[in-house]
């Protein structure tokens, strides 16, 4: 019979577990219920409640945090797909309290203002799973080390921009088919330079792929950006500001769900890309000061 | 035998590794062709309006459902379970699954992530050791028809069923590396069914 107290929450396999279960799937940000709603019908796998898309925080500025208890806790009860939200980089406050309302992960985001320039969230205090950013395989590791269940690698957020999402997805992969490549005793100096514990780095290297699932964000736009990612190796997408900074919001949902699932068709991404009307106008990341980079938040 | 995973979203690659280590060279399907072409699906784990959603876009929603009532041997990981099961409680207004199995399932009844468990159970058909299960967001059987077997529970609720040549369970075989449930539907389920000429 059932052993009760076998019974854990909380664990690795949990965690990194949910995670497998969004693969091919895509997660969009969502400011309100009516937002999440369209998303849930266009087939995402999950929402992201956040009170501004990365397009606006840019737009207007100011100290970005995690949002409102009141329109997460909206968000969760007009869905009933896994709702997501951020908090701050390093704020583990502000996890608690994401954790006190049974958000389904956590996204520690470069998106929000960091709340700690040296040190991340101890990731493992947590019951609930976390996402975090990397735009290089030593961060993504850095970022498993303390507990990151799953990874996206960092675009430019609110750009429309995806060259800054196929750098970092291609910098990952990059890194792990040369350690994949590595004799055993180079593997030691190899982690070495990727700032990185020598068990995650023996790991990929015996593995070929990360430890958990590796998502994208930032900048993917439309159909044809999303499958660009999933080609490159992504498991998943994170869409934001493209979708509900759109002219049609749900068909170009609809339309990247589709094409995330058949990312190596190119017919069925030429159908998905027909009439979405206007995409986000975009600004190109080279535009952009170096300060105002969200990507590079992070260390 | 060709086993193919629904390949439209979730840890498909997972399900097709497990029935790789009990020999089985299984295949991600997505297409018509591609589902037509197999003699057993499992559905695996992932999100269930958006399985059933794309299923419905590129239109190989009806040809699954009626392979599933014509006989194909079919095993689905919780939202695999959601999909196979006849009555779906606390789905979205218009949620819609395959059908197959006389039960009702209730929707992420363990409750959100921070619920999300794993235990250790026992599965009537498989020996040895207690089988170690993950519970992810996962549903539970909230009640059965008298021609399915509930083959685990876990308190109180069934959580692995079987009628026939339906095989379903809320837990994730798949992410343990511990096949033998993937074992217990090539041999009991997908076997028994090519014996019989279906």
């Amino acid at each position: 019979m059932t052993k009760e107290n076998s019974t854990q929450t909380g664990t690795s396999r949990v965690k990194r577990g949910m995670a497998e279960m969004l693969k091919g799937g895509v997660i969009m940000d969502v400011v309100n219920a009516e937002q999440a709603r369209i998303a849930e019908d266009a087939g995402a796998v999950a929402v992201m409640a956040l009170e501004r898309v990365p397009a606006d925080i840019r737009a207007q500025g100011g100290v970005a945090r995690m949002s409102d208890p009141e329109m997460i806790t909206e968000i969760q009860k007009s869905v009933s797909i896994p709702v997501m939200a951020k908090a701050r980089i390093g704020h583990f406050v502000e996890a608690q309290i994401l954790q006190s309302l049974g958000v389904d992960y956590i996204d520690e985001s470069e998106v929000l203002t960091p709340a700690d320039y040296t040190h991340h969230i101890d990731k493992w205090n947590f019951t609930i799973p976390f996402v975090c950013g990397a735009t290089n395989l030593g961060e993504a590791l850095r970022r498993i080390n303390e507990g990151a269940a799953m990874i996206r690698s960092k675009g430019e957020a609110g750009t429309g921009d995806v060259s800054n999402a196929t750098t970092h997805m291609r910098a990952i992969s990059d890194e792990i088919r040369r350690l994949s490549s590595m004799r055993e005793d180079e593997l030691y100096v190899a982690a070495k330079e990727l700032q990185a514990p020598y068990d995650l780095v023996k790991e990929v290297a015996t593995t070929g792929k990360l430890p958990v699932v590796l998502f994208t964000a930032g900048g993917i736009a439309t159909p044809a950006d999303a499958a660009m990612m999933m080609q490159l190796g992504a498991d998943g997408v994170f869409v934001g500001s493209g979708i509900f900074k759109s002219g049609d919001p749900a068909r170009r949902a609809a339309a990247i769900v589709k094409s995330v699932t058949f990312y190596d068709d190119a017919k069925v991404l030429a159908e998905q890309s027909k009439g979405l009307g206007e995409a986000m106008v975009g600004i190109n990341v080279a535009d952009i000061p170096a300060p105002h980079r969200l990507a590079e938040r992070g260390w | 035998m060709k086993i193919g995973v629904l390949a439209l979203q979730g840890d498909v690659a997972e399900h097709i590794a497990s029935l790789g280590d009990c020999g089985v060279i299984a295949s991600g399907v997505r297409s018509k062709q591609e589902i037509e072409s197999v003699d057993a699906l499992v559905i695996p784990g992932g999100e269930s309006t958006t399985i059933a959603k794309l299923a419905k876009a590129f239109g190989v929603f009806d040809l699954i459902k009626s392979r599933i009532a014509s006989g194909m041997p079919t095993y689905g990981s919780c939202a695999g379970m959601i999909l196979i099961a006849d009555q779906i409680l606390d789905g979205g207004a218009d949620q819609e699954g395959f059908g197959g199995i006389d039960a009702q399932v209730r929707r992420n009844a363990f409750g959100r992530q921070v619920d999300s468990f794993e235990t250790d159970l026992t599965f009537a058909g498989i020996s040895g050791a207690a089988f170690r299960a993950v519970f992810i967001r996962a549903p539970w059987v909230e009640s059965v028809g008298t021609q399915v077997e509930v083959l685990a529970s876990f308190n109180g609720h069934p959580v692995a069923i079987r009628q026939g040549h339906l095989l379903a369970t809320s837990f994730h075989p798949e992410l343990t590396g511990d096949n033998r449930i993937h074992r217990f539907f090539v041999d009991q389920l997908c076997k028994e069914s090519s014996k019989a000429g279906i």
